[in-house]
């Protein structure tokens, strides 16, 4: 199954934001968005996710336009994990997840014994289960990222769309946000996530697409389009390359 | 930190029930414990009650419609603000955060200023919350945005500013010496002059609106969260946020035609019941509506004892709630951001 963009315009009833972007996202792998501020990343991950509407082309699921998927049916194939952000309410890391199952109920029905346990499911597979009780607004930044993927994943999705994962986040916790994007396409998730690091790019996906000012520059395994002048050219700045010859790495710095 | 929610409903059913016998009990004619509970008890049998009948029927006709009232305004204010402090996702938001109470306002001045009875004077004051909403909401949607919610309050703003105006020149073409005492005391809020025929009109909307934001209450907690998140999860915000708005304000605008403006219990009391058992909505709102019904009901009967003449009830949720909101201001530092 596929969450593709085909021959997109995407942006806002008064601004296009970029032209003629084709997308392809396959179960099992992860796609890293790159790219400068402004250039589109946020306004093309939103119109994949089928919360904004293209302005021409479509996004499709398994070859089936995005709009033709009632608000439900695509929230229960694809799942968004936002920009980390304080909410306004005090709501337990429980009542966060459980929020994930929205699409598996109706209007008016109350979580069942199986969404708590789908939740539930979920708290432990990322190692949260003992926060459940706690208010989401009184844990540390990386374990909210924990609990929005761990929403994320009670939505039973076939696609994870996530934006700036490890922005904001220590360095330890980074590392272990990029390892559970890894784990997510090995449980045969698609993933797309946005990034300002490329390295966050080269540790986490298979694939990388490389977008300017509402173009795209590249598009290819993130071995092929990572390397320095694809990102000088991307971020018109000045990139440094570093090589571990014994195990083969590589590192990009900027300046 | 556990938060389970059976402890804060007993005390806000506590709550409620200490000034349900206070406010029966607690007056110019003091009515014992046992009396009330002799009279409620035999009007419940309907066999005759053993206790006087002066104090029958200050139980039965003089305070009975009044704290029944009493219990369903606050209780209206007080779920309709958890809606709207929830539905724009901002503690400090209240349920005439969208022109309800102006729009009332306006509605019920001018229902004085032709002076047409209180029917016709509730029925236009109703008439005008609804409109009023009404009105802010298409001049809303019709201003597109990336952040309707913004519009929208900001909206309310500006709409209930100029119905405010409304009522000033009402106010100011009024007739002095009849018109303008009936007017100043209805836009201070009171319920001292509510009898039985009174309840029908309160109750039938309030139970309406209320239902519906009870069955909606799962999407509530959803609603919460910032529009797109919600979105994707799958919710069709747009015509759930109608659906809310438009229960929240039926329930804000029949209390207010029955009541007059009440200021602030919309805004407090949401927050008191918050504190109680958290911001679940399915368990939130069953706690803010008994609190709410018990708080007006102390803030009224000090307002029929208190003084030797009435204190209009909108002064008292005032005097308590100013210094409740800038409590929550110095408190947001921590709390919310």
């Amino acid at each position: 199954m596929t969450l593709a963009g085909r021959a997109l315009t995407i942006g806002y009833s008064d601004r296009v934001v970029g032209r003629g972007l084709d997308v392809t996202l396959a179960q099992g792998e992860v796609l890293a968005l790159l790219g400068p501020n402004g250039g589109g990343k946020t306004t093309l991950l939103k119109t994949l996710l089928g919360i904004l509407k293209p302005l021409a082309g479509e996004a499709l699921i398994e070859g089936r336009s995005l709009a033709a998927y009632s608000m439900r049916e695509r929230a229960r194939r694809i799942a968004y994990v936002p920009q980390l952000h304080t909410p306004s309410f005090a709501f337990t890391v429980e009542s966060v997840v459980l929020m994930g199952r929205t699409a598996h109920g109706n209007l008016f029905s109350r979580p069942t014994a199986k969404d708590r346990a789908v939740a539930q499911a979920a708290l432990v597979r990322f190692g949260i289960d003992h926060l459940g009780e706690r208010p989401y607004t009184m844990i540390s930044g990386g374990e909210r990222q924990l609990a929005l993927l761990a929403r994320a994943l009670a939505q039973e999705p076939q696609f994870i769309v996530l934006d700036e994962p490890t922005a904001s986040l220590d360095f330890g916790n980074q590392g272990k946000v990029m390892r559970e994007i890894r784990a997510l396409a090995a449980s045969g998730h698609g993933v797309l996530f946005t990034t300002h690091d490329p390295n966050h790019a080269l540790r986490a996906a298979d694939r990388a697409y490389l977008l300017r000012d509402g173009e795209r520059i590249a598009e290819g395994s993130v071995r092929n389009v990572l390397n320095r002048e694809q990102l000088e050219e991307l971020y018109r700045a000045p990139v440094e390359r570093l090589f571990d010859p014994i195990r083969g790495g590589t590192a990009f710095l900027p300046g | 930190m556990t938060r389970s929610a059976l402890p804060g409903l007993a005390i806000a059913l506590a709550v409620l029930g200490a000034g349900l016998v206070v406010a029966f009990t607690v007056g110019r004619y003091p009515v014992s414990i046992a009396e009330l509970i002799d009279v409620l008890w035999s009007r419940l049998l309907g066999r005759p009650s053993s206790a006087p009948g002066a104090v029958e029927n200050v139980v039965l006709l003089v305070r009975g419609p009044r704290v029944v009232a009493a219990v369903l305004v606050g209780s209206a204010l007080a779920v309709a603000g958890t809606a709207f402090q929830g539905l724009f996702r901002n503690p400090l938001v209240s349920p005439d955060i969208l022109g309800a109470s102006s729009g009332a306002a306006l509605g019920a001045v001018l229902g004085i200023f032709f002076s047409l009875g209180v029917i016709g004077i509730e029925l236009l004051a109703f008439a005008g919350g609804l409109a009023a909403v009404a009105a802010v909401y298409v001049i809303g949607s019709v201003l597109r945005s990336r952040d309707p919610i913004l519009v929208l309050v900001l909206t309310g703003v500006v709409v209930g500013a100029l119905l405010g105006a409304g009522v000033g020149l009402v106010k100011y073409l009024a007739d002095p010496y009849n018109q303008l005492p009936a007017m100043t005391f209805w836009l201070l809020g009171s319920l001292a002059a509510t009898t039985a025929s009174d309840l029908v009109p309160l109750l039938g909307p309030v139970a309406l609106g209320t239902l519906v934001l009870v069955a909606l209450r799962w999407r509530m907690n959803v609603m919460s969260l910032p529009e797109e998140e919600a979105r994707a999860l799958g919710v069709a915000t747009g015509p759930l946020r109608i659906a809310i708005v438009a229960a929240a304000t039926l329930v804000t605008s029949a209390s207010v035609a029955t009541s007059g403006i009440i200021g602030w219990v919309g805004l407090v009391v949401p927050h008191l019941a918050r504190a109680l058992v958290g911001p679940d909505f399915p368990k939130l709102l069953p706690t803010a509506a008994l609190l709410g019904g018990g708080y007006l009901l102390f803030i009224d009967t000090l307002a029929r004892t208190a003084a030797p003449v009435e204190i209009p009830l909108g002064i008292l949720t005032a005097v308590i709630g100013t210094p409740f909101f800038i409590w929550l201001l110095a408190g947001m530092q921590r709390s919310w951001s």
